[in-house]
């Protein structure tokens, strides 16, 4: 069996709706090289960012990842805080921290979700995608929108959390709790499961290290890094949380780092509901200094690094950024290699590499081809169905 | 004549194929309704199947012949093995010498189509689909004839499944005893792997090798793939319920009986993930053909 074939993972295929390219060098079922090709969907970001004023920014760089819309811009505005030594007011720090965690719960629930599909489990894909749906309704009622919260702003944050929003955030936050606590109990005792992720796609601590891998990939292969607690920002040092480790390595590890990350995002945001102080959301911000500045976030995938510089403009002159599944992805080529195929495809997965596409949609009567709805009109009926919820 | 439209209509080509259909809605809907979402409407497969006839067929380069037969082939098996089904379990007194293993020889063709199909295709997924559905059919083949065999001995060493669905109306069915209930469950789990539903879709995973053995194919002969698929979802539990559960085969009985079982199937499809291939073998041929032993074992020793 020493005849190679190429099996590809990409760019368009059902494992990862997203165009990323894995060559796998297979012989029999055994996987013996991978070639790890990415670039299918280079947007110019950091280029558009320069031409675009301080407030602006935040809006871009939102929208360089669906699911981490909280993190980019957070780690955008820490950069330009940073840079211009803007003081945040207590309540703001307190309200962006609640929205980080949401989006990480939200982000883990979504890969369990995926996770469960690529090993052929729908039934969890469909139940974790379900039990979120609470959660991005809370998102809604509070920022108006599902996935583009559009929370953060230089010197603040752009809407506050009112106290009637408090009262149904408490209670999808226990709806999730229950929710996590049977993906615990079905994840953690399923045979099937054990059989299927343990031992599987090990990066061992040393390779981790040497590869530079980041969050919750990081975590369970037992490195001890977090920036939420090595380099505090939000409101994260005002609180009482711990930091999730695992030393297998395996895909069972990433599995559990994620379950139990997601009650630490659930304890995080209770004591910040309770603790938020009230006042200002947000600064006043004059003139951006000439300088740099650095600013991390802790993404649900791990660390996202902003570097901005301003010459006195209104303009950043550079701005960088470095997302999570960069350094994950990479890894791939040391944790699937070795593996079966069945093993490779939910180890390329469990990195948690990030989907970054939109789509538009248009309802049509086929009969009578007319348009039923468009793109303004589900704008018009998300925002009745926010002023709904709002309501209630 | 009547043999020509048996084989056509009833119980054959034409009522099967509008059974299994409608039994594969019954799997998505109840599918859907588990993991919370609406699921078609009962005509969808129909309709799918009709929409795919449509289609164009796109034949690649290769063994033309083979590619083109497979699918066919594994429809006209099926459909003989339901005409012998359903004119059995109409007059079971009609069985022929031998028919029990005409009909497992059958049972093994729909694999072997995708098989043949897939390695046609000379598309590398495929071959990888094509590796894991023969090791898979190794798998299950071996305990499945074990249990098919605790029967034959049950029914006084007879070949006739007329004579095996006779003696069960006399003496009880086979889930009745120690040696059938295990020979049954043992069925129940080869035939997941027949019908290859989760934990055992492992030659066509989707995320793994985008439906493997089929991936080359499309319009007429994917109908004809998905309809052999169907029919099997209606052949296999009737074939089952002739064998370990006999004791009442008026309509009703058969009808509540084959309800049961693909309840069962669901079931298993919907609460667990997808196995290795490596490890659904170990499964067979450990615990499972253990089990099957145990169940030949008993059924010499009478029980």
């Amino acid at each position: 069996m020493s005849h190679k074939v190429i099996i590809p993972i990409g760019p368009y295929h059902p494992l990862q709706e997203e165009p990323e390219f894995f060559k796998l060098f297979v012989e029999g079922e055994k996987v013996s090289d991978i070639e790890i090709v990415i670039g299918y969907n280079h947007r110019g970001i950091e280029k558009i960012c320069e031409s675009k004023h301080f407030d602006q920014v935040a809006f871009v760089v939102e929208r360089i990842c669906g699911i981490c819309s909280t993190s980019h811009p957070f780690a955008y505005v820490n950069a330009v805080e940073d840079l211009a030594q803007i003081e945040v007011p207590e309540r703001a720090l307190f309200i962006r921290t609640i929205i980080a965690e949401m989006e990480r719960l939200h982000s883990h629930l979504l890969w369990l979700g995926l996770a469960g599909h690529f090993i052929g489990y729908n039934t969890v894909w469909m139940w974790a995608w379900r039990y979120r749906e609470p959660l991005l309704d809370c998102f809604e009622m509070i920022s108006g929108n599902r996935n583009h919260y559009a929370m953060m702003k230089v010197g603040g944050v752009r809407r506050d959390i009112l106290d009637e929003y408090i009262p149904p955030l408490k209670k999808a936050l226990d709806e999730i709790n229950r929710a996590v606590d049977m993906f615990k109990g079905a994840v953690m005792d399923d045979p099937v499961i054990h059989a299927r992720l343990k031992g599987i796609g090990v990066l061992t601590y040393d390779q981790a290290v040497e590869w530079s891998v980041v969050g919750p990939t990081a975590r369970a292969s037992g490195v001890d890094i977090d920036v939420r607690r090595d380099d505090p920002y939000g409101a994260y040092n005002r609180i009482d949380w711990t930091v999730v480790i695992r030393k297998e390595g395996d895909v069972f590890a990433k599995t559990v780092v994620r379950i139990l990350e997601m009650y630490e995002s659930i304890r995080i945001i209770r004591q910040c509901l309770n603790k938020m102080p009230k006042g200002e959301i947000d600064a006043e911000v004059k003139d951006i200094p000439p300088g740099e500045g650095i600013g991390h976030a802790e993404a649900p995938r791990g660390e996202v690094f902003h570097y901005v510089r301003s010459d006195g403009t209104n303009r950043p002159i550079r701005h960088k950024v470095r997302a999570p599944s960069y350094m994950n992805v990479a890894s791939n080529k040391i944790a699937a290699v070795g593996q079966s195929i069945s093993d490779a495809t939910i180890t390329l997965a469990a990195v948690d590499p990030c989907y970054c596409c939109t789509e538009r949609v248009a309802v049509i009567d086929r009969f009578r081809n007319r348009k039923i709805l468009d793109g303004w009109d589900l704008i018009r009926l998300s925002q009745e169905k926010t002023y709904k919820l709002r309501k209630k | 004549m009547g043999l020509l439209l048996n084989f056509l209509i009833f119980p054959g080509f034409l009522f099967s194929a509008i059974i299994g259909l409608f039994a594969s809605w019954i799997d998505r809907k109840v599918t859907a309704r588990i993991q919370w979402r609406i699921g078609p409407p009962w005509y969808q497969n129909f309709i799918d199947l009709i929409k795919l006839l449509g289609k164009e067929t796109i034949i690649p380069r290769g063994n033309k012949f083979t590619f083109l037969f497979a699918p066919l082939g594994g429809v006209i098996s099926i459909t003989l093995v339901a005409t012998i089904l359903g004119k059995l379990l109409i007059n079971p007194t009609q069985s022929v010498l031998g028919d029990l293993i005409v009909v497992l020889y059958l049972l093994i063709i729909p694999a072997l189509a995708m098989i043949l199909g897939g390695s046609s295709s000379g598309n590398p997924l495929a071959s990888v689909g094509v590796s894991r559905e023969m090791k898979l059919v190794l798998a299950y083949e071996f305990p499945f004839i074990l249990s098919v065999l605790t029967m034959v001995i049950k029914a006084g060493n007879t070949i006739r499944l007329g004579q095996i669905i006779t003696y069960q109306m006399d003496y009880g069915s086979g889930v009745g005893s120690l040696s059938g209930m295990l020979a049954f469950v043992v069925a129940v789990l080869c035939m997941q792997a027949k019908l290859g539903l989760v934990p055992f879709d492992i030659s066509e995973a989707e995320q793994e090798i985008i439906s493997g053995v089929f991936i080359e194919y499309s319009g007429f002969l994917l109908a004809m793939f998905k309809l052999m698929k169907s029919m099997l979802l209606y052949i296999m539990p009737l074939f089952l319920i002739s064998l370990y559960w006999a004791e009442n085969i008026g309509i009703y009985s058969l009808i509540g009986k084959y309800v049961f079982l693909l309840v069962i199937i669901i079931l298993i499809k919907n609460t667990s993930p997808r196995l290795r291939v490596d490890q659904a073998l170990r499964f067979f041929w450990g615990p499972v053909t253990l089990l099957a032993s145990l169940a030949v074992i008993l059924a010499m020793l009478g029980r």
